[in-house]
């Protein structure tokens, strides 16, 4: 049996009664990384914002169909509807990491890393917060950069680090799924192939969806490819078989660079 | 040949503007320069008569030409003090209402409206208001706490003062909440955060230089205010006792007695008076904007 | 930790609770213009603006010394900042960088923070002493150095939103600098310009300070700028700290109109920046 961690049914989302995700059927698996990809515009990035219900903060913004996060509590398998519980709970379970870097610029690193706490006011011991934070930070491999310097505002930090801070920030939260919308397109290869190794390391702690229009990327670091189109899901599968064998003729299209 | 001519005419006409724009500029530098020399110049008398005993005597007494600024250095930052402290509180919920929940639309305009256009009313016009409206409402507020009913004084004019300064912090701090980027609100609001524990950890912080600044510079207005203050200041010479006590601020005694000031050394402690508020003015005014080019860049 | 609904709940709460006190601080506001109007509308009528004031006591009369007063102490303000403003705010568009522009531009800057009793005192020492006696003229040179700065933060700041191509294409068609500014750059940036001329001219029309001790006031009609002349702000301080009812009254009167031309002036220097 496949372990299924999210599952969107019959998902469709618009801004203004413009429809931007039509009726999406996708089920993603535990422990993998998924690539959400297409060309510009195709909706990939509201899809995911649906998962974390940002998608509702814009105006005019609607949201119809069914999204369940299914978590595995003692043995127990739990099907949560996430949108009818608070958000903030479906955000403190599905962590999210932006385009560009965006650490907060008032706060020092030690505090960026646990900055989910200190808005939900969440208060931690010092030692429970300090282990939090080395662990958080050796797990994004960020912790021998900075462990002399965890008290200063991270902005000095080169945009790799910064990107990798963010997702120690959400990461420390102990999320079921970490959303990443285009996290290196702001970056150099070099920072690019680090968080690309750190993803793929991440994966066996927590799932990771990732929307990228870098077909390379996804080819490199996914187990599962969704490829969509005009706000549809055209064609979903394992990397190697969509990539090899795509069904649709509009996947082969953007694979091959046609289509961007 | 007539061509040439005409050119060296354009030329000369060019040498001539760019000449015109330099001088205009110097004397801009000249203007406040020389505001600068003729105060110092018209104070020269009482310098040399009081030097900076001026600032600690608490005596101001044109018969026996005696003048001490003390009591109006104090009429002047308890009201410049009193009036930020009533304002701050209407200034941050003004800073965060229109920097955050109501940026675009109808009722935030009109809100910005109705905020910003106090600072368009005279300040004469305020006074006035001050005097008829605000005096006898404090008078039975005296009344009934028993003390003397003056009606006028610090806490008048300081809550007159602090209408006046008002728009002018908000106005500053809305627009440096309004200018933290979307990105960060995201990331607060991803990590879980409720609206106002993103305003309150993730924008305010942010804007924290340009809410200071605006601070500042609304300080800046309230020390050297003068009409409003004049009228329901109440005109006294001492150190107040409190705040209920009438008194004056340093540019309240200028406006009141300048055009009766008999006698070299009177005049003159009124200029030494307008040559300390002036570069009180200065200085507060240029730290405020200071930290807004900061902020801008 | 607390819970969710807590938390959410806080939030809404605290986002009624601030949006109240916002409203609460447009009272003044509103509670001034209202007071005005109330006790000033019934004052003004065709007397009033056309006539000068009675001795005390004697009923009627009007407020055209002042109405006039204000208006030949803002044209004489006027003339003496707006060329010289225009001027100084050219420099600094098109010097930007350098160190002179740095100076200047916070000289013009500690101009504007300078209180206006200050200004006063000021055109005191340089136009009453050595004439002499008050005027007009030393009220609008106090007028005009208060006014200076604003012109040329608006002439700056719209003349560096032109776009340079603008410039380059004039210089390129063979256009001497001096016509390219005077007859390119400045009428590109008339509303700039304009809103600034609009915006400074509310700002002096409502201050007393200055005129206390310059302008001094005039119980008579006056075109004379050598002499004394009255002003509406002086008017209302005069009227207002007077034991007569008769002129509270006026100063209302006076106060309505004042107001409602500052205000006026405001909004319509509002809606032009907001178009740009």
């Amino acid at each position: 049996m496949i372990d299924i961690v999210l599952r969107a049914e019959n998902l469709t989302a618009s801004y203004d009664d413009h429809i931007v995700v039509k009726n999406v059927n996708l089920s993603i698996v535990r422990n993998s990384i998924t690539a959400v990809m297409g060309p510009s515009g195709c909706g990939k990035t509201t899809l995911i914002r649906c998962f974390n219900r940002m998608h509702e903060l814009s105006p005019k913004a609607k949201v119809e169909g069914k999204v369940y996060l299914i978590e595995n509590l003692n043995g127990r398998r739990e099907e949560i509807d996430i949108y009818s519980v608070d958000p903030m709970i479906v955000r403190r379970k599905i962590g999210m990491v932006f385009q560009k870097p965006n650490p907060f610029p008032t706060m020092s690193i030690y505090e960026n890393v646990i900055a989910g706490y200190i808005l939900n006011g969440i208060k931690l011991k010092k030692s429970e917060a300090d282990e939090l934070v080395e662990e958080t930070l050796r797990k994004v491999s960020l912790w021998d950069e900075v462990k002399d310097r965890l008290k200063k505002k991270g902005t000095f930090l080169s945009g790799g680090q910064q990107q990798r801070l963010c997702i120690a920030r959400a990461l420390a939260m102990k999320p079921d799924i970490i959303l990443l919308d285009e996290p290196t397109s702001a970056l150099d290869p070099v920072a690019t192939a680090k968080i690309e190794e750190l993803l793929e390391q991440l994966k066996n702690t927590v799932t990771i969806v990732i929307v990228t229009h870098n077909v390379g990327q996804a080819g490199r670091i996914s187990d599962f490819v969704a490829f969509m189109y005009l706000g549809e899901l055209l064609e979903y599968g394992p990397t190697d078989t969509v990539f090899t064998r795509p069904l649709n003729e509009k996947t082969e299209e953007f694979l091959a660079g046609k289509i961007g | 040949m007539a061509s040439q001519f005409i050119k060296k005419l354009e030329l000369n006409k060019d040498k001539i503007f760019n000449l015109l724009l330099v001088i205009s500029a110097f004397s801009l530098l000249i203007l406040g320069v020389g505001i600068f020399l003729s105060l110092l110049n018209a104070s020269s008398l009482a310098l040399k008569k009081f030097g900076f005993s001026f600032f600690s005597g608490s005596e101001w007494n044109p018969v026996s030409e005696e003048f001490g600024a003390l009591p109006f250095i104090y009429g002047t930052i308890l009201t410049s003090l009193i009036s930020l402290l009533i304002s701050l509180p209407f200034s941050l919920a003004i800073i965060i209402v229109l920097g955050e929940y109501f940026k675009k639309g109808i009722f935030a305009e009109v809100l910005r409206y109705l905020t910003e256009l106090i600072a368009g009313v005279p300040s004469v016009v305020l006074g006035f208001w001050g005097l008829f409206f605000l005096v006898p409402i404090m008078r039975e507020i005296e009344i009934k706490l028993g003390v003397t009913p003056y009606g006028v004084g610090i806490l008048t004019a300081s809550i007159i003062l602090a209408f006046m300064i008002l728009p002018y912090s908000a106005s500053i701090g809305k627009d440096a909440m309004r200018l933290v980027p979307n990105e960060l609100k995201e990331a607060a609001f991803a990590l879980g955060a409720t609206r106002w524990e993103m305003i309150k950890k993730v924008m305010i912080p942010y804007a924290r230089s340009g809410i200071i600044a605006g601070v500042i510079l609304s300080l800046g207005r309230a020390l050297g205010e003068t009409m409003a203050v004049t009228m329901v200041i109440g005109n006294y010479h001492g150190i107040p006792e409190n705040i209920f006590s009438p008194g004056n601020t340093i540019a309240s005694i200028i406006a009141n007695e300048f055009t009766e000031a008999t006698g070299e050394v009177y005049l003159s402690s009124l200029m030494y008076l307008g040559l300390t508020l002036f570069l009180i003015t200065t200085i507060v005014n240029l730290i405020g904007r200071l930290i807004l080019k900061r902020l801008q860049h | 930790m607390r819970s969710y609904a807590f938390r959410i709940a806080k939030s809404k709460i605290i986002s009624v609770i601030l949006t109240l006190v916002t409203l609460i601080s447009t009272i003044p506001f509103l509670l001034v213009l209202y007071f005005i109007v109330k006790n000033g509308i019934s004052v003004i009528n065709w007397e009033f603006i056309t006539h000068l004031p009675t001795p005390v006591g004697e009923p009627g009369g009007g407020i055209l010394n002042a109405l006039v007063g204000t208006v030949i102490l803002i044209f004489i303000a006027l003339i003496l900042s707006v060329p010289f403003g225009v001027l100084v705010g050219i420099f600094l568009a098109e010097k930007s960088g350098s160190k002179i522009s740095f100076f200047v531009r916070m000289m013009s800057e500690i101009l504007q923070g300078v209180p206006s009793i200050v200004v006063g005192i000021i055109a005191y020492l340089w136009v009453v002493k050595p004439m002499g006696h008050f005027s007009a003229l030393s009220g609008g040179v106090a007028l005009g150095i208060m006014m200076l700065p604003v012109i040329i933060k608006s002439t700056e700041e719209i003349l560096k939103l032109i776009p340079v191509e603008i410039k380059e294409a004039s210089l390129a068609l063979g256009v001497p600098y001096y016509k390219t500014i005077l007859r390119v750059m400045l009428p590109a940036g008339l509303s700039g310009i304009l809103s600034g001329i609009l915006a400074g001219t509310a700002r002096i029309a409502g201050e007393t300070a200055p005129l206390l001790f310059t302008a001094f006031g005039n119980p008579f009609l006056n075109f004379n700028i050598l002499k004394p002349i009255s002003a509406m702000p002086l008017l209302i301080f005069n009227y207002a700290i007077s034991p007569y009812e008769d002129w509270w009254a006026k100063a209302w009167g006076a106060s309505c109109i004042l107001v409602f031309f500052v205000l006026t002036l405001n909004v319509i220097t509002r809606l032009i920046s907001s178009r740009k």
